[in-house]
């Protein structure tokens, strides 16, 4: 897993609620049997259906800093939503909330999700919607982001910080509680 | 400790546990279909890691196939390709997979159960949102991305962090013409498609006890439409009868002590819950969605919402814009081109009995295509024993082989470009159905009806 430190760019503005894996990438784009290949095919239906849709914008859609609204990743669980959007080269994406299982699969290909509150997260999208150039910076040990001159802080759970920062994936973690696992099993059987 | 039976169910689940770090759940059964599961089979072979409990696991093919009778040739290069890949996979690996004409093969989660592979009190995942259906059976069901079929794969474990816990209880009792499906889209209505965050819901109530493991079930797989890590309710009598003589079901002395063990599950009196709410069904009818996801659901009678009727304005803006409809208005005598009754919502046998019963003497309207796909081989083959198929063929419905199809339209059963359906589906997403498609979700009975009047309409409009 690549691993994640800081990161600077400008944003791409979406403002909307409720961004499901379906609009970050359609069904019709899921029956490779690679990991590689959904970049292109990012919010497909979108952007060939919405001319103004914020990635047909030249001076956003090479930002590597998705701000959404609510629930973003919400319906099905394809994880092919989250390499489509790293594909697309974004790294980090600010909500103000994320479906479970999103949050989940991007924690597990390093995606970085963060979370703030609505009001901050309107004051962002304005700021991009005023000026696409400024550059938002990103600081995942410090847990800040800096944008337009102003800082603000995040939460982030420490394990997940912890396997983001140094590239480890969750496979390692929980082949290093075999024993664990085979004590649960002479307990409980094999289900 | 008074315990709810989400809480019973995770806390025997735990492997390891570790202030500040996600816990360790073990999963019991893994169910593989071909779009989600490549991934994971390549990842295991690249970091040389075997599969550590085969017999947990079990395979089908749904997604990608076509639904036509000469279903064999896959003509779509990319979907053979991939569902190829799964045939092998579980070749090498000794998998179980139930594929076309092994009489089990079908939707992942309408085979599972038909299997006796879903039980109570176990812990399950599937690469597909809507595993949650298993709980149907007082199972904890997540859906899952491909790392973590991985995972369960590779350590029979996952990472998880505790979910919280939803009580909803349905009260009252509703009118001739409400389904589980109707159920289930008035809850999503109220609390919306981010509703259940983070959360397992347990359904209770004199509603959901009254109801079949198929109606059960509809409602259980439809718990992440309002954003829920899992549904699911408490086995009972109904739960066992179903069961009971299953081909994964335990036997003998083995069922006995299972059904006893199964029935304590129950949520203890008076357990606590971290979010709980009441919906009133009384008298409540068929609904019906009208915008662009699952929380734009109205009742049949009703009318569409005004765009400052609450949420966000933008998204209810993009609807109407989407779906060529106005504020304030009946659905009901919108015109339709398409019907689907299928999918893991409303593609088992009882769902399509109810469909027969509408069609019986009936015909689809003239400028309706109506498709009617049921969810695994057993049901099909339970439909052609009863005769279904010939009183769907009457009514001029194409019966068709079973697979997920025009849920997802990743196979060639499409809604084209700017065509309306009405389908028993779970999702009414942009483009969900094919690109630039209408949908409109209801019940079976309210598809079946709408298809005849070949507009958007209720059993009680039928002469």
């Amino acid at each position: 897993m690549k691993k994640f430190t800081t990161l600077s760019s400008h944003i791409i503005p979406l403002a909307i609620d409720n961004v499901d894996t379906d609009m970050i990438i359609p069904a019709q784009h899921l029956k490779s049997v690679s990991k590689e290949g959904y970049g292109e095919n990012v919010f497909s239906a979108l952007r060939s259906m919405y001319p103004d849709f914020v990635l047909n914008k030249p001076q956003y859609n090479t930002g590597k800093i998705l701000v959404s609204k609510e629930n973003f990743g919400c319906g099905s669980s394809r994880e092919h939503a989250v390499w489509a959007i790293q594909q697309y080269g974004i790294e980090t994406v600010i909500c103000n909330s994320f479906s479970d299982i999103f949050f989940n699969n991007s924690a597990k290909n390093g995606l970085l999700l963060i979370t703030q509150p609505l009001e901050v997260i309107n004051e962002m999208l304005a700021i991009a919607e005023e000026d696409s150039t400024a550059v938002m910076t990103v600081d995942l040990p410090n847990q800040s982001i800096s944008y337009n001159g102003k800082g603000y802080h995040f939460d982030y759970d420490g394990f997940r910080k912890h396997c983001l920062i140094n590239g480890l994936d969750d496979l390692d973690y929980l082949m290093s509680h075999t024993s664990e696992i085979n004590k649960y099993e002479e307990h409980h059987g094999k289900a | 400790m008074k315990q709810n039976i989400i809480n019973k169910i995770w806390n025997t689940h735990l492997v390891h546990s570790k202030a500040g770090f996600p816990e360790m759940l073990y999963i019991d059964r893994i169910l593989l279909h071909e779009v989600t599961s490549a991934q994971a089979f390549a990842e295991l072979k690249n970091r040389n890691i075997p599969i550590r409990n085969k017999h947990n696991i079990i395979a089908t093919v749904d997604h990608s196939i076509p639904t036509d009778k000469n279903r064999i040739v896959i003509a779509d290069e990319i979907a053979r390709k991939q569902v190829d890949t799964l045939r092998a996979n579980c070749k090498e690996t000794g998998i179980t997979i139930y594929d076309i004409d092994s009489h089990h093969q079908g939707i992942v989660h309408v085979v599972g159960p038909e299997l006796g592979f879903t039980l109570p009190g176990k812990t399950i995942i599937c690469g597909d949102s809507h595993t949650s259906t298993h709980g149907a059976f007082g199972a904890l069901a997540f859906g899952v991305g491909t790392s973590e079929i991985t995972h369960a794969m590779a350590s029979s474990c996952i990472l998880q962090d505790k979910p919280k816990t939803y009580r909803v209880e349905f009260k009252g009792m509703p009118n001739q013409y409400f389904t589980a499906k109707d159920a289930i889209l008035k809850l999503i209505a109220e609390i919306g498609i981010g509703g259940g965050k983070g959360c397992v819901i347990e359904y209770v109530g004199e509603y959901i006890r009254s109801l079949s493991m198929e109606a059960r079930m509809t409602i259980c797989n439809m718990s992440i439409e309002c954003g829920a890590r899992a549904g699911l309710i408490a086995p009972d009598a109904t739960t066992l009868s179903y069961l009971e003589g299953r081909e994964y079901a335990p036997k003998g002395n083995d069922w006995e002590q299972a059904k006893q063990e199964w029935l304590a599950l129950a949520s203890d009196e008076g357990a606590e819950y971290d979010y709980s709410i009441t919906i009133d069904i009384t008298g409540a009818g068929p609904m019906i969605t009208w915008g662009i996801n699952p929380e734009h659901a109205i009742a049949l009678n009703e009318t569409t919402p005004a765009i400052n009727a609450g949420g966000d304005k933008a998204t209810l803006e993009k609807a109407y814009a989407y779906t060529g409809l106005q504020p304030g208005q009946s659905l009901v005598g919108t015109a339709i081109d398409f019907a689907f009754v299928g999918s893991c919502t409303n593609g088992r046998i009882e769902d399509l009995r109810a469909v027969a019963k509408i069609l019986d003497g009936r015909k689809v309207a003239n400028n309706v295509t109506m498709y009617i796909v049921p969810g695994s081989e057993q049901v099909m083959e339970m439909a052609q024993a009863e005769g279904l198929d010939k009183i769907f063929a009457a009514a001029g419905a194409d019966f068709r082989m079973p697979g997920c199809s025009m849920c997802l339209a990743m196979n060639p059963d499409k809604v084209p470009e700017g065509k309306r359906c009405i389908s028993t589906t779970n999702r009414n997403f942009i483009g969900r159905q094919g690109p630039n498609s209408i949908t409109h979700l209801a019940s079976p009975q309210t598809v079946a009806a709408s298809a005849v009047l070949g507009k958007i309409a209720g059993q009680e409009h039928l002469a």
